[in-house]
C-alpha cells in the first residue's frame, strides 16, 4: 500500500501557507513585517507560494531603525522588486524627528526598543488590522507562549495571561474596531528548519549570513560590527575577523559569530553543532530575564 | 546530524500532561538533554535563575516557564511549546500545566497532537488525575497514548507494581475509544527507559519511550479515505499571463485528490472534474491531507470560501442540527439557549444552544444530568442549531471537519471547543 507521508518540512510549509491564506481571508488590510532577515524572507517566500499564480495580496512593511547593515537594505530592495511586492517603510528616524521617541544615549544605545512606537504608528497610519511576522516559538521563552493569531488591544499590547485558546487549525481573528492581530505563520519552526528550508528551496539570503571578513570589536564577549552608529570605548580595538551573523537585527544590538561557513550547507553543520541559541548574540534580550516579554507586552513584535 | 537524513524526517506532535511533582518537567528535560536540544546559554540562564531562588538542583521547569509570573510563582500558566529533533523525527511538545484551568489547557494543547504522554506515579498508581488525562486524550481523538509509569526507582523497579498499574489502566481504557495504547516503566530522574534501556528492569522487554516516539506509526493518523477540501481562498490573478485563472486554495482535510477526479462542490452540489492541482513548484499528480494546494476545475462554476470540494460518491453530512461534545473554555459560563458565533473549517456561521443533554464527570466518566450549568473546564454534550447547514464528519472520523469553536459575539473570545458526534 502506498503511504501518504509528508516530511516535517513539507508539513511545516503546509501549515504556514494555511495560516497565510487564513490571514488574507479573515482580515481586510493585513501586512507582512519584513526585516530582510532569514525568517521574514521565508515567510515572504511562502506567501508567494500561498497565492501563486496571483501576487501576494498584502504589502511588506519594514520598520527601519536607520541602523541597518547596508547589505540588508540592498537585499531588501532587490527582493521586493523581484517578487513585485509593495513595500512600506516605517522610519524610526522619523519618529525621533517628530519627537515621539527619545534616542538612547551612551555606549549601549540601541534603537531596538524605539521600534515599537514606529511599528504601532505604521500600523495605525496605514490602518493595518493584522501584522504578520517571522517570529518563532523556539527563539525565546516568552515567544514560546505566543499564539499563531495573537490578539492586541487598541494600544497594541499583548496580554500573555489572557490569550485566546487556539484549537486545531481554527483561527479566531475576530476583533473590535481599533484592535489588531499579530500573526506568526512559522511559530513551529526552529532555526534548523529555517536553514534546511532555505537550502531545499534555494532561497536567496543577505550575504552577511555567510562568512566574510569584517571590521569588528568585542564588547561583553559579543563580536560587534564596527559602524557609524556605535560609539566604541578606547579599549575596544577594531580588528578584522572572519565572521557571519546568525540573526539580523539592528546593527547596534546584533552580534556576529566567528565562522568559516560560507555556504548554506556549512551553516547547517554549524547550527547542528552549535551550543548556544541564535539569540545568544542579541544584546537586546540580555537586558533582563523578561526583556522580551516586557517589550512584547508594550507592542513589540 | 546528517543533512540528508534530516530531509526525510517526519513530524510528530505530542502533548504531555501532569501536575506538580509527577516528574513531567524532569522527563521533558531528559528528552531535551539526551537529544542535545538544550543549549549552553539556555542551561546557563536557568542555572543562574535556580541559584538565585535558592534551589539546590537546576530546575528544568524554568525551561518551559517563559513568563515572568510563571517563574515568580513557580507555576505554569499556559501551554508551552518545545521543539527537539532526533535524526528520525522532529518533535513538537505541547506541555500543558496540571493545576489551574487544567482541562482548558490540555484540550488546547492536545487538539493537534498525534500522541499523548500520560505520567503515572508508580507509588500512587492510577489516580483521579490519570483518568482525567486519559479521558481527555480519548475525547480529543489522539491516536496514540503512551502511559509512562514513572518513578520506578522508588518502588524497587518492581514488575508486580508495574503489572498492577498496567492492568488497571487497561481496564479503564476499555471504556474509552483510544486506538493505540503503550506502557513504559521508567524513571525520568535516573534515566531508566527514557532514552536508554534500563539495566534495572530485565523483566521489561518492551521499547524505551524515545524508541516509541521515534517509531510509532503516524502515517495513518490523517484520514486518507474521505476526500474533503474546504475552500479557504479563491486565487484570481487577473494578470496578463493568467487573465482567466480561477484557483481554489485550501488545505486538504481528508482523502487523496487527483486530476481527473469527479468532484462535487458543496453546498451547491454542482459537479465537475479536477483539472489541475497547482503549486508554485509545478502541478502535482496527487495531493493528500494535510497538504496546502490550489485546485482548478474543468467547469466554470461558482465556488467561494466556506464551500467544500468532495468526491461525488462520498459526501459529508450537511445539517443544521448537530450534537457536540463541548469543552467550555471561558470563565463566563455558557448561556442557556445562548447564541454564539461558530467557526468550522473555513466557514463562519451563528448558532443557538438548543439543549444541554448532560455533563461528564471527567474523573469517573459518569453522566451528570441534574446540573446543566456549563462552566469553565466543564465537558458537556449539547445540541446546536446553526444558521445554515454545516458540512461535517464525525470528529472520530475526521478531526478537521469534525471540530468547531464557539465564539462569544460580544467579546470575540473563543469560549468553546466542540467535537461533533
Amino acid at each position: 500500500m502506498k503511504s501518504y507521508n509528508l516530511t516535517h518540512l513539507q508539513e511545516l510549509e503546509a501549515e504556514a501557507i494555511y495560516v497565510l491564506r487564513e490571514v488574507a481571508s479573515q482580515f481586510e488590510n493585513p501586512a507582512l513585517l519584513f526585516s530582510g532577515g532569514k525568517d521574514s524572507i521565508i515567510v515572504a517566500h511562502m506567501a508567494r507560494k500561498a497565492f501563486w499564480p496571483g501576487k501576494i495580496p498584502f504589502p511588506l512593511v519594514h520598520v527601519d531603525t536607520g541602523h541597518n547593515f547596508p547589505e540588508t537594505i540592498e537585499f531588501r530592495d532587490k527582493f521586493v522588486e523581484k517578487i513585485g511586492a509593495n513595500l512600506i517603510v516605517g522610519s524610526v528616524q522619523q519618529s525621533i524627528d517628530e519627537g515621539k521617541v527619545v534616542e538612547e544615549k551612551g555606549f549601549n544605545a540601541s534603537r531596538n526598543a524605539l521600534q515599537t512606537v514606529t511599528l504601532l504608528d505604521t500600523i495605525e497610519s496605514n490602518k493595518f488590522d493584522c501584522a504578520m511576522g517571522g517570529a518563532r516559538r523556539d527563539e525565546e521563552k516568552a515567544r514560546a507562549k505566543e499564539r499563531f493569531f495573537s490578539h492586541r488591544d487598541d494600544f497594541g499590547q499583548w496580554d500573555p495571561k489572557n490569550q485566546r485558546p487556539e484549537l486545531w487549525n481554527i483561527f479566531n481573528g475576530k476583533k473590535h474596531i481599533g484592535e489588531h492581530f499579530r500573526v506568526f505563520p512559522i511559530s513551529n519552526w526552529t532555526e534548523m528548519d529555517v536553514w534546511q528550508y532555505i537550502l531545499h528551496e534555494k532561497i536567496e539570503i543577505p550575504s552577511i549570513y555567510l562568512s566574510h571578513e569584517r571590521n569588528v570589536f568585542v564588547r561583553d564577549g559579543v563580536i560587534m560590527s564596527t559602524c557609524d552608529f556605535i560609539e566604541q570605548r578606547d579599549t575596544e580595538q577594531t580588528t578584522k575577523m572572519q565572521v557571519r551573523f546568525r540573526t539580523i537585527g539592528d546593527a547596534t544590538c546584533t552580534g556576529a559569530v566567528e565562522s568559516d561557513a560560507d555556504t548554506i550547507e556549512k551553516i547547517i553543520e554549524e547550527v547542528a553543532a552549535a551550543r548556544t541559541t541564535e539569540r545568544g548574540t542579541r544584546s537586546d534580550d540580555k537586558r533582563s530575564e523578561a526583556a522580551m516579554e516586557d517589550r512584547k507586552k508594550q507592542g513589540y513584535f | 546530524m546528517d543533512r540528508n537524513s534530516y530531509l526525510d524526517m517526519e513530524l510528530l506532535r505530542f502533548s504531555t500532561a501532569g501536575s506538580v511533582d509527577d516528574g513531567k518537567s524532569t522527563l521533558i528535560g531528559r528528552l531535551l538533554y539526551d537529544s542535545k536540544s538544550i543549549f549552553a546559554d539556555q542551561y546557563q540562564a536557568i542555572e543562574e535563575s535556580s541559584k538565585r531562588k535558592g534551589d539546590e538542583t537546576v530546575n528544568l521547569a524554568l525551561l518551559t516557564d517563559g513568563l515572568r509570573a510563571e517563574r515568580e510563582q513557580g507555576i505554569t500558566i499556559d501551554v508551552a511549546y518545545r521543539y527537539f529533533a532526533t535524526p528520525k523525527r522532529k518533535f513538537i511538545i505541547a506541555d500543558t500545566p496540571g493545576h489551574i484551568q487544567y482541562t482548558r489547557n490540555m484540550v488546547t494543547g492536545s487538539s493537534t497532537s498525534n500522541l499523548s504522554i500520560i505520567l503515572v506515579d508508580a507509588r500512587h498508581g492510577v489516580v483521579e488525575q490519570t483518568c482525567r488525562h486519559t479521558f481527555i486524550s480519548s475525547l480529543l481523538g489522539i491516536p496514540h497514548v503512551v502511559f509512562c509509569i514513572n518513578k520506578m526507582d522508588l518502588v524497587d523497579y518492581s514488575e508486580e507494581v508495574y503489572e498492577k498499574i498496567k492492568s488497571d489502566l487497561e481496564a479503564f481504557c476499555s471504556k474509552l475509544d483510544v486506538k493505540d495504547i503503550q506502557f513504559v516503566p521508567l524513571s525520568a530522574l535516573k534515566g531508566d527507559n527514557v532514552v536508554n534501556k534500563s539495566e534495572n528492569m530485565d523483566w521489561y522487554q518492551g521499547a524505551t519511550l524515545m524508541y516509541l516516539l521515534e517509531n510509532i506509526h503516524i502515517g495513518s493518523d490523517y484520514n486518507h479515505i474521505d476526500c474533503r477540501f474546504p475552500v479557504q481562498y479563491v486565487v484570481r490573478p487577473q494578470s496578463e499571463k493568467y487573465p482567466d485563472y480561477r484557483g481554489y486554495a485550501g488545505r486538504i482535510a481528508g482523502g487523496v485528490f487527483k486530476p481527473g477526479d469527479e468532484v462535487a462542490v458543496l453546498p451547491s452540489g454542482f459537479t465537475s472534474k479536477i483539472k489541475s492541482i497547482d503549486t508554485m513548484d509545478g502541478e502535482l499528480d496527487e495531493a493528500f491531507a494535510p497538504m496546502s494546494v490550489t485546485l482548478t476545475l474543468e467547469d466554470d462554476i461558482d465556488v467561494s470560501r466556506g464551500d467544500m470540494i468532495v468526491r461525488e460518491n462520498n459526501q459529508p453530512n450537511a445539517e443544521q442540527d448537530l450534537d457536540v461534545m463541548i469543552c467550555w473554555l471561558n470563565d463566563k459560563k455558557m448561556t442557556p439557549r445562548g447564541k454564539y458565533a461558530v467557526k468550522h473549517t473555513s466557514n463562519d456561521v451563528r448558532c443557538i444552544v438548543n439543549e444541554v443533554k448532560y455533563k461528564v464527570n471527567i474523573n469517573n466518566l459518569h453522566r451528570i444530568e441534574d446540573d446543566k450549568d456549563v462552566n469553565m473546564n466543564d465537558i458537556a454534550r449539547i445540541s446546536l442549531r446553526t444558521t445554515k447547514p454545516l458540512l461535517f464528519d464525525k470528529y472520530t472520523r475526521n478531526r478537521t471537519t469534525g471540530s468547531l469553536i464557539l465564539i462569544d459575539e460580544a467579546t470575540n473570545e473563543t469560549v468553546g471547543a466542540g467535537m461533533i458526534i
